[in-house]
């Protein structure tokens, strides 16, 4: 039984326009020690996933399926004192927009510490120094005078590690990061991630990590998962994930990530737009963009399998799946990509020499 | 099945083929769009859906895109809002009330124009005695007579259009005041500023009353405001401007930073036009809605003014100077004198604040864009 | 910058703000129409002594700019001379009737927070149910009722039908039961609008507050409810509620200027209009600054509050 099971979640939200199913059915689990990544663009759902596994969707929205596991009990059934032992306790939760997760006329020290607190029975100064000592971990200089800071006064790196220090404040078994590097500069951006991989590496906590930027997935996560229009169309360890992507929209993903020395022209793109949930495609969601999308992909549903042998998937975490109708064998012209990998050995002098060439 | 090789090597990855195929797809989605529009519909989902999408909306595209659908949107919203829609009706029926009441003439020395021969109120709120003095409610007078034995409830029909325009009037004057002040202010920032907001710092220490009180006999003497009604607006503007003034500067500092007035400024385009165009719009909605809301306020004072007896003449048909009496009246034990003018101006006020309310509702540009976002994500 | 620095910008913008305020005073007997002479006396006809003496009195042959320096030392000193309607001292009138006005508006000022505040609190939690719409039409209706006609109803209803309390006030010091137990009526009639509007005012900011990302946080730590609420929540919603505070007292004052003459209280609001009904100019002068002067300093004091309670403003 893994740590956390997400199991055919649904989440609706209601609109001026109508009924949007921001999550559609995705199920995935998360294993104790392990890191997954959950990628997709924005509107995606994933955030609204994230979410949901702490009941913490704002009024508009409302989970109104499927059911979602920690350590065998159902949260979606659990008590308002129970979710509330568990939300920072056991699970806890890195939001996106660092300054404004603080309230901003207490000290950053003081709503950590207040979250030790609430959890754990501590003397006020048996929090501060754990505080402290947290803010230390996640790399802060100078934690004893930050502890004193209000959020406002600390640099936008600093108020990320301070999120991190107090999600990580009670020493959760998940840890679920929604977009923890989006909006960050690109140096204080790797310092995150590298204070995060650290955690990985050292501490028992999952990692679930939301984001839509590949790079980060890339550097930190084991296992990938990705959504598209409220949907799960992939699911791979990291490595099969970017050298032997399956879902179409996947590789649209990897093919339009910009890379230092590339001679293209234009970059290219997922051709449309992200589809209007209150009413989605028919079919697979995908199929107005694919560019290998045939008549069948209107009006068949694709639903996850392994992409050698077809077969539906089998919740097994480290199989590869992919949801496209390639892999039932429907599919008459097959995709048309290919995968290709330039080694270290050949790629400075190639490049040159062969710029302007057409591969 | 495709001609693609899974693949063991390990390096830096890049993806060929996706790119071509998708040129290809944006090509023929654009022949068959063309296709569409000649007539037949072939599978138009597929073609449509490509271009369907959510439009990231940007706080400045939406400000300066469809302006008329944002009043479109806004008067929908408006018009779902029960009691704001209440409200309205109230204030309608009232003004429909008030104009209707008895007639009004214009007169010069020959000629005596009837601008509106009709009279809703069965008596003339003027006439004294027709019935006996502080006469309880009855079918023939169903507010009750006054101490001057004139018929409650023609006055208060006929009141209500000193009440009803003293607010409009007073706040519409406040607002050609406060709006541009406020606006220039704010724009302009440096000394304008600073002495625009130490003169409206001013005049906000004194509560609105108290500068209206003292405001009056100082304006009494002047020949054109005269009869009272002039002096009472103009002394409820002179106090009422300096909020908008100061609400429509903190729009304008805040909407002046933001990216399209920088563009339009880069063009060349001149500082009134911006203010005209670009910043006024968008920072005047909460004006409207203090507008609204400030006409009751107005009217409470006006009232007020009239209880104390200052302002209109004596005698004049006045909510607020009909509830003058109400005090000896009431320890007598006749309460209709009291009750029913008093009675109005909550009417009016309540059905003022409800629209102002509904409004404010209608108009919350920012609170649609927060949910808007947060939901699509 | 610190709190010390911010406190000493405000108070440099006060200064320039008093003197147009009393400047504003002064200049209010000058804007009478006639002469300011006529206008002190409120155009009565009075002997050619009684004129020189208000001529010297009021330093009227002296150029404007110094008339006003003349009277600013007076004001300072609280000297306002004598009521050329009463006869009596100015500044010993209204000495008098201070404390009478400053228990209504104190008692109603209370009286606003012990209701609005947790009426407040409960209509933002229980949006959307029929607390909330209760609440806010209650909200509007003692908003939309003018005071004036409020206090005559109670009056009437509890004074005069009922006799519950009198209807004028006891012949009674300040502090005593009597005085208290008749003040209930207007404290009440004071109070109401001043209660509906800071109920109306905290709801709003705390709808406003309960959207913010910080709570979702709060409850994602795995908070009490009531906590995210009490300590969270209110603490930022406060703030607009201390800055109208500033303006719940010119509010008050407005309001006490109508509900001491309905009761017959002994106040400067009824002062006020009495003298401005008999032309009392001096006196009207000497309530107006009294107000103004008071109003701003308050205004000054809700700042530096404002400053203590938000770190963010001082930065």
């Amino acid at each position: 039984m893994a740590l956390l099971e997400v199991d055919n979640l649904v989440v609706q939200y209601y609109t001026d326009d109508g009924v949007v199913r921001g999550v559609d059915g995705i199920s995935y689990e998360i294993r104790a020690g392990e890191t997954v990544g959950l990628v997709g663009e924005s509107g995606a759902g994933k955030s609204a996933a994230s979410r949901a596994v702490l009941r913490l969707l704002d009024g508009a929205g409302e989970i109104v399926g499927g059911e979602i596991r920690f350590r065998g009990r159902d949260i979606l059934e659990l008590s308002a004192d129970d979710l509330r032992a568990i939300r920072g306790d056991e699970i806890a939760m890195v939001f996106q927009d660092a300054g404004a997760v603080f309230n901003p006329v207490y000290t950053v020290g003081e709503q950590i510490a207040e979250t030790i607190r609430t959890h754990e029975a501590v003397t006020d100064s048996e929090a501060r120094d754990r505080t402290i000592a947290l803010l230390d971990r996640v790399g802060i200089p100078n934690p004893a005078a930050r502890y004193a800071d209000y959020p406002h006064e600390l640099s936008g790196g600093m108020q990320q590690r301070a999120v991190i220090a107090m999600a990580l404040a009670c020493d959760p078994a998940v840890l679920i990061c929604d977009e923890p590097t989006t909006g960050l500069d690109v140096t204080v951006q790797a310092g995150i991630l590298e204070l995060l991989a650290e955690l990985a590496a050292t501490s028992e906590t999952a990692i679930q990590l939301v984001t839509h930027d590949l790079g980060v997935v890339a550097e930190l996560c084991e296992r990938v998962l990705v959504q598209y229009a409220g949907e799960i169309v992939e699911r791979a360890p990291v490595d099969e994930l970017y050298y032997d992507p399956k879902h179409p929209y996947t590789v649209g993903l990897l093919a339009a990530t910009p890379r230092l020395g590339d001679d293209r022209e234009r970059l290219p793109t997922i051709p449309g737009t992200a589809p209007d949930l209150i009413d989605p495609p028919t079919g697979c969601r995908f199929h107005p963009r694919c560019p290998y999308a045939e008549d069948c992909c209107a009006s068949r549903r694709p639903s996850l399998v392994d992409p050698v042998s077809g077969r539906p998937d089998d919740g097994d975490p480290e199989t590869h799946v992919a949801a496209c109708l390639e892999y039932t064998g429907d599919l008459e012209a097959g995709l048309d990509y290919e995968v290709q990998v330039r080694d270290a050995a050949d790629s400075d002098c190639r490049e040159r020499k062969q710029q302007g060439e057409p591969r | 099945m495709s001609d693609r090789q899974p693949t063991t090597d390990r390096g830096r990855i890049r993806i060929v083929g996706f790119d071509d195929a998708a040129e290809q797809k944006r090509d023929s989605d654009a022949s068959s769009d063309t296709a569409d529009a000649a007539g037949t519909t072939a599978d138009p989902s597929i073609a449509s859906r490509g271009a369907t999408g959510i439009d990231p909306t940007t706080a400045s595209a939406s400000a300066l895109a469809q302006p008329g659908r944002r009043l479109e949107n806004a008067w929908r919203r408006f018009r779902r809002n029960r009691s704001a829609m209440a409200g309205l009706a109230v204030i309608i029926v009232m003004a429909v009330l008030a104009v209707f009441a008895w007639p009004i003439t214009v007169s010069t020395a020959e000629v005596t124009i009837t601008l509106q021969p009709f009279s809703l109120a069965p008596y003339d709120p003027t006439a004294m005695f027709v019935a006996p003095p502080n006469a309880p409610p009855s079918l023939a007078h169903p507010f009750g007579t006054d101490w001057a034995g004139r018929d409650q409830f023609s006055r208060v029909l006929v009141g209500g259009r000193y009440t009803l325009s003293i607010g409009l009037v007073a706040v519409g004057l406040a607002l050609c005041v406060g709006v541009p002040l406020g606006a220039i202010a704010g724009y302009f920032g440096g000394w304008i500023d600073e002495a625009i907001m130490r003169v409206v710092d001013v005049l906000y220490a004194f509560p609105f009353l108290v500068l209206a009180i003292a405001i009056v006999p100082i304006l009494e003497p002047v020949p054109i405001l005269g009869s009272g009604y002039w002096t009472v607006v103009v002394a409820l503007a002179v106090t009422g401007w300096v909020g908008y003034a100061r609400l429509i500067r903190g729009e304008v500092l805040s909407v002046r930073e933001r990216e399209y007035v920088t563009a339009a400024r880069a063009l060349g385009v001149p500082d009134r036009t911006i203010i005209q165009r670009h910043v006024v719009p968008n920072a005047i909605a909460p004006v409207v809605v203090q507008a609204t809301l400030n006409v009751g306020t107005v009217v409470l004072t006006a009232t007020a003014l009239g209880f104390l007896g200052l302002g209109l003449e004596p005698g004049s048909a006045e909510w607020g100077a009909m509830l003058a009496q109400g005090r000896s009246s009431l320890l007598r034990g006749d309460w209709h004198v009291t009750v029913f003018p008093g009675l109005a101006i909550f009417l009016f006020v309540l059905a003022i604040n409800l629209v102002g309310d509904g409004i404010n509702d209608a108009l919350e540009p920012d609170r649609d864009g927060r949910d808007d976002r947060r939901r699509m994500r | 910058m610190s709190l010390g620095r911010y406190v000493g910008r405000r108070l440099a913008i006060t200064v320039p703000v008093l003197v147009g305020v009393t400047a504003l005073t002064f200049s209010f007997v000058h804007l009478l129409p006639g002469d300011a002479v006529d206008a002190i006396v409120g155009f009565r006809d009075v002997s050619a002594e009684t004129e020189a003496a208000i001529r010297a009195e009021y330093h009227l042959d002296q150029p404007v700019w110094d008339q006003y320096l003349l009277w600013l030392r007076d004001a300072i000193t609280l000297e306002f001379g004598e009521s050329p309607v009463t006869g009596r001292d100015v500044s010993a009138t209204i000495g008098r009737r201070l404390p009478a006005t400053l228990a209504l508006g104190g008692a109603a000022w209370l009286l606003a927070l012990a209701i609005g505040i947790p009426a407040g609190i409960v209509a933002a939690v229980s949006a959307g149910k029929p607390a909330d719409e209760v609440g806010r039409l209650a909200a509007l209706a003692g908003i939309a009722t003018p005071n004036f006609w409020l206090g005559l109803i109670l009056l009437f209803v509890f004074s005069v039908r009922l006799g519950w309390f009198r209807v004028l006030p006891p012949d009674a010091p300040l502090v005593s039961l009597a005085t208290v137990k008749f003040l209930v009526l207007p404290t009440i009639t004071l109070g109401t609008a001043a209660a509906a509007l800071v109920m109306r005012l905290l709801r709003s900011s705390m709808r406003r507050e309960l959207d913010a990302p910080y709570v979702t946080a709060a409850r994602a730590r795995g908070l009490p409810e009531r906590t995210v609420i009490l300590k969270h929540v209110l603490r930022n919603a406060f703030l607009p509620v201390v800055t109208v505070a500033g303006l719940q007292l010119a509010f008050l004052v407005d309001g006490a200027v109508v509900v001491e003459g309905i009761f017959s209280w002994p106040g400067m609001g009824r002062l006020l209009v009495r003298s401005i009904l008999r032309r009392d100019y001096p006196v009207i002068q000497a309530i107006v600054l009294v107000i103004g002067i008071a109003i701003v300093l308050a205004n000054l004091l809700v700042d530096i509050i404002y400053a203590i309670l938000d770190p963010r403003i001082r930065y």
